[in-house]
């Protein structure tokens, strides 16, 4: 039923039917959004149109894109030189991968600061996850797709990885393949699920949205808004703001698209899949690194240590799980964390422990980079225990015993206060 | 002039000035928007490989007169025939008032032993027959299209049967006197 | 929030550096840079240098490399007329398409017919297991995108062709390698293939080892990334148009919640 009294007789006719335009109107327009949000809180709506993009680039590149192992590799160079405006839509789509990942995590990481996941917002929280897993699983058959040499042994590597799973491994493996290695099935249904996962990240964005939209967002201070003082129409305050934030973004993304589309990317990836030969370094792409740093941080004798014990479980399988694990364990974060107070801004322990939390992050990239031995393993094996040291023990222990500052007493308040 | 007067002037002012930018600002905005969307479509025009193949070189020296060859151009068969004198005069005899779709012979050729078409019958698509001896060339001595009775004369103009126009000629230059280039 | 900003630019230095650090191991010594005219935003292709590359490509090293990316046709954005072009596709022999009768071959040896715009540069052998026959085991790989394949990028490419040396005392050289100090593992089974003017060079350049070494590189940049120029100069326009807008965004923001304050 259509609260405005809308004047032009056509929006009138639609509306009464299906009403869309009071649906904008309520959840974009009039909807109450804090006074004092951040640039922080721009992070979700670029996000949402950087998944615009790669559906729109992406769709435009299938139609020129052949699935087949004898062909992919050259379909994607016609793209590039014969398409018209080929080498832009692949870049774009190429970069905006990127893109899209460094504004989730920037967007996961204000969540975890501001406590952005705490109740009432659980829901939305482990739903992001669920958004981020299935952009990962998006971005691994993505990249297999123009069959170069990363293409192709990151492939191996990262499917081979489901042999630990007990007793049915090996059969889930040639399952995942449709053969006895990475080869032609295995490209083409890559395909069909790269075209198709976006479109349920599409449908996980519009549940993450409705949940936001029934307690409405989270601010700076982590007071709860209170009345209409602490709130402001999301149109024009906040269109403005995200449009502009946009601009910001697209000069960022567009930079790279143009003028150095190769950064984030693996040169390795310009040779044409070998399944002979193997690469002196398989690295996965940027947005991978810390996953892997933590899949190869565990010690062979893992359990074993005293070389007598039986071995519970082989590296290789801790090291799955323990990836795994590294994602699923934010979906239960607002658990984890018992504090009363939602914001680090007002939690100073919490904030100490949150920027080396996310130096440690850095240093795990960093360490996904390189070769799995001597120093560097050391480093990654610290910082992958320190990762779930914070989040199962630390973060647990802190929240529930830490002196906060006070809080203000509400958002008006601390927009007037300061 | 009194303070309200001045704070009234100047609050008028700021709107023109904050109109004018939102204009401006939205104006910018869509042409931005424009550009952004038009790689999206000339992305689906022809590529620079569909359009390397949209003209063919032809040698026709090797087709001997009475000979025809189907060549293509386009993903779409050519009909090249070098015409007989036999065959030049029959197509220029024709009168003008016979033809379901008038056409002189001359206006269907650059020069008369050559005769370049489209080898689709103007009626519902199939290909003619009369290239290959031992083909039926029809009543008239050209073409006939045997999925539905269609016969083309020497020139290639419908004379009898249901094809509407007569088989299209495809714009060819000569290159010399044996090479032609088609598109 | 600039205790933020300085962390996550600190840390996203550290990556980058330790993403381009993969080269541990065996990696080959560091390619000096040099400066091409295709680099910076305002690169461009020097169309002399880049026809000079194309003969340099022709005469020694399409000898056993491939660059089945680029077709004749494409010849003519690096300088050379319509008519230049189809006399280069016209000198190629390619293999024929099978005739009327289905014959692909005749007294034993494959038919060939004169190359077209349309057909792509001919490759020196007709599958892997020939060029490898051809070359002691060793498999000469495609150059089209090499300039883009390696890390060093061109640099890395002229370093190599222009960087042969001797073998210095006790490194042992396997049969057949030659000594290169840019190559991973300072060992390669192509040997020095720039000599001092082995091309005469069609517009009078002096055809010295680093002249030609320059001149394929620039080649292959191109090769690899033909769209270099178009895609610099949209770049330019994008990013101004982006600035003026998002400036003006700015102000329309400014402006709309200047009233709250």
């Amino acid at each position: 039923m259509s609260d405005a009294a809308w004047k032009n007789p056509v929006v009138k006719w639609i509306d009464y039917r299906l009403p869309i335009f009071t649906m904008m109107k309520h959840s974009a327009i009039d909807y109450p959004t804090p006074r004092n949000l951040n640039y922080w809180w721009n992070f979700g709506s670029l996000a949402g149109i950087v998944l615009v993009i790669m559906i729109a680039t992406g769709i435009f590149l299938a139609m020129n894109y052949t699935p087949h192992v004898n062909l992919a590799f050259d379909s994607v160079e016609r793209i590039m030189r014969d398409v018209n405006y080929g080498w832009l839509l692949r870049y774009a789509h190429m970069n905006g991968a990127s893109m899209f990942f460094i504004l989730v995590y920037i967007h996961i990481f204000r969540g975890m600061y501001y406590g952005s996941y705490k109740a009432p917002r659980e829901l939305l929280w482990i739903i992001g996850v669920m958004i981020l897993l299935a952009m990962m699983a998006t971005a691994f058959v993505g990249y297999v797709l123009p069959w170069g040499q990363m293409s192709f042994w990151g492939a191996t590597v990262i499917t081979n990885l489901f042999s630990v799973v007990p007793f049915f491994g090996d059969a889930i493996v040639q399952w995942l393949w449709g053969g006895f290695s990475v080869d032609n099935p295995t490209l083409n249904r890559f395909f069909s699920l790269h075209y198709l996962l976006p479109f349920v990240i599409f449908g996980l964005v519009f549940l993450h949205l409705w949940a936001l939209h029934t307690h409405k967002s989270n601010n700076p201070t982590g007071v709860d808004i209170q009345g209409d003082k602490d709130t402001i129409p999301f149109h024009p305050y906040y269109t403005i703001k995200d449009l502009f934030g946009l601009g910001v973004f697209f000069i960022f993304y567009l930079g790279f698209t143009f003028f150095a589309p190769n950064f984030f990317g693996e040169p390795e990836n310009y040779i044409q899949a070998d399944p002979l030969v193997t690469p002196a370094a398989i690295v996965p792409e940027w947005y991978f690194l810390p996953f892997y740093a933590i899949l190869r941080a565990v010690p062979d004798n893992f359990v074993d240590v005293y070389g007598w014990l039986p071995v519970l479980i082989e590296a290789k399988t801790a090291g799955v799980i323990l990836m795994f694990a590294s994602i699923i364990l934010l979906c239960f974060l607002p658990w984890l964390d018992g504090s009363k107070v939602r914001s680090a801004k007002y939690r100073p322990t919490t904030m100490f422990l949150f920027w080396i939390f996310l130096a440690d992050c850095f240093v795990l990239g960093y360490v996904g980079a390189q070769p799995a031995e001597g120093t560097m393993l050391t480093v990654g094996r610290i910082a992958t225990f320190w990762y779930f040291f914070h989040l199962l023990i630390l973060v647990p222990w802190v929240s529930r015993r830490e002196t906060t500052k006070p809080v203000p007493e509400s958002i008006s308040a601390s927009v007037t206060g300061s | 002039m009194s303070d309200a007067a001045t704070t009234h002037q100047g609050h008028a002012d700021d709107e023109t000035k904050r109109d004018f930018l939102l204009v401006s600002t939205v104006t910018v905005s869509a042409v931005g928007a424009a550009l952004a969307a038009w790689p999206f479509i000339d992305t689906m025009n022809p590529s620079k490989d569909v359009l390397a193949l949209a003209s063919t070189e032809l040698n026709l020296s090797a087709i001997e007169e009475g000979q025809a060859i189907t060549a293509v151009w386009r993903g779409k068969p050519i009909y090249i025939r070098h015409r007989t004198a036999a065959e030049i005069d029959a197509a220029k005899d024709v009168k003008l008032a016979d033809l379901k779709d008038p056409e002189t012979d001359a206006d269907r050729v650059q020069k008369a032993p050559w005769l370049v078409m489209i080898g689709i019958c103007t009626h519902l698509g199939c290909l003619p027959q009369g290239q290959r001896s031992g083909e039926p060339k029809g009543e008239f001595n050209g073409w006939f299209c045997p999925c539905h009775g269609s016969h083309y004369d020497t020139s290639g103009r419908i004379r009898k049967g249901p094809a509407p126009k007569n088989l299209a000629v495809p714009p060819y230059t000569f290159l010399s006197d044996t090479t032609i280039r088609i598109g | 929030m600039k205790k933020t900003l300085i962390t996550a630019l600190a840390a996203a230095l550290l990556v980058s550096f330790g993403v381009s650090n993969v080269m541990a191991a065996g990696a080959g010594k560091e390619p000096p840079k040099r400066t091409w005219t295709t680099q910076g935003p305002f690169g461009k292709f020097d169309r002399a240098q880049l026809k000079r590359g194309w003969q340099v490509y022709s005469e020694v090293c399409a000898a056993c490399h491939s660059i089945n990316q680029i077709y004749y046709r494409n010849l003519v954005e690096i300088g050379f007329s319509d008519a230049e072009m189809k006399e280069i596709a016209a000198a190629a022999e390619i293999p024929a398409e099978p005739n009327e009768d289905g014959e692909t071959h005749k007294d034993g040896e494959r038919i060939m017919r004169p190359g077209k715009p349309f057909d792509k540069v001919k490759t020196p052998f007709p599958n892997d297991n020939a060029a490898r026959a051809a070359n002691g085991g060793a498999l000469p790989p495609d150059l089209t995108l090499m300039v883009k394949a390696r890390h060093g990028g061109a640099d890395y490419v002229h370093a190599l062709l222009a960087g042969y040396s001797n073998a210095p005392s006790g490194v042992e050289m396997q049969d057949g390698m030659s000594y290169n100090e840019y190559f991973p593992g300072a060992q390669l089974a192509m040997a020095a293939p720039l000599a001092e003017d082995g091309v005469e060079y069609a517009d009078g350049t002096k055809a010295t080892v680093s002249q030609m070494a320059e001149d394929v590189t620039a080649f292959l940049i191109w090769t690899a990334e033909p769209e270099l120029e178009d895609r610099k100069r949209m770049g330019i326009k994008v990013l101004l148009f982006l600035i003026v807008l998002t400036g003006m965004l700015y102000a329309v923001k400014r402006k709309i919640w200047a009233d709250l304050h």
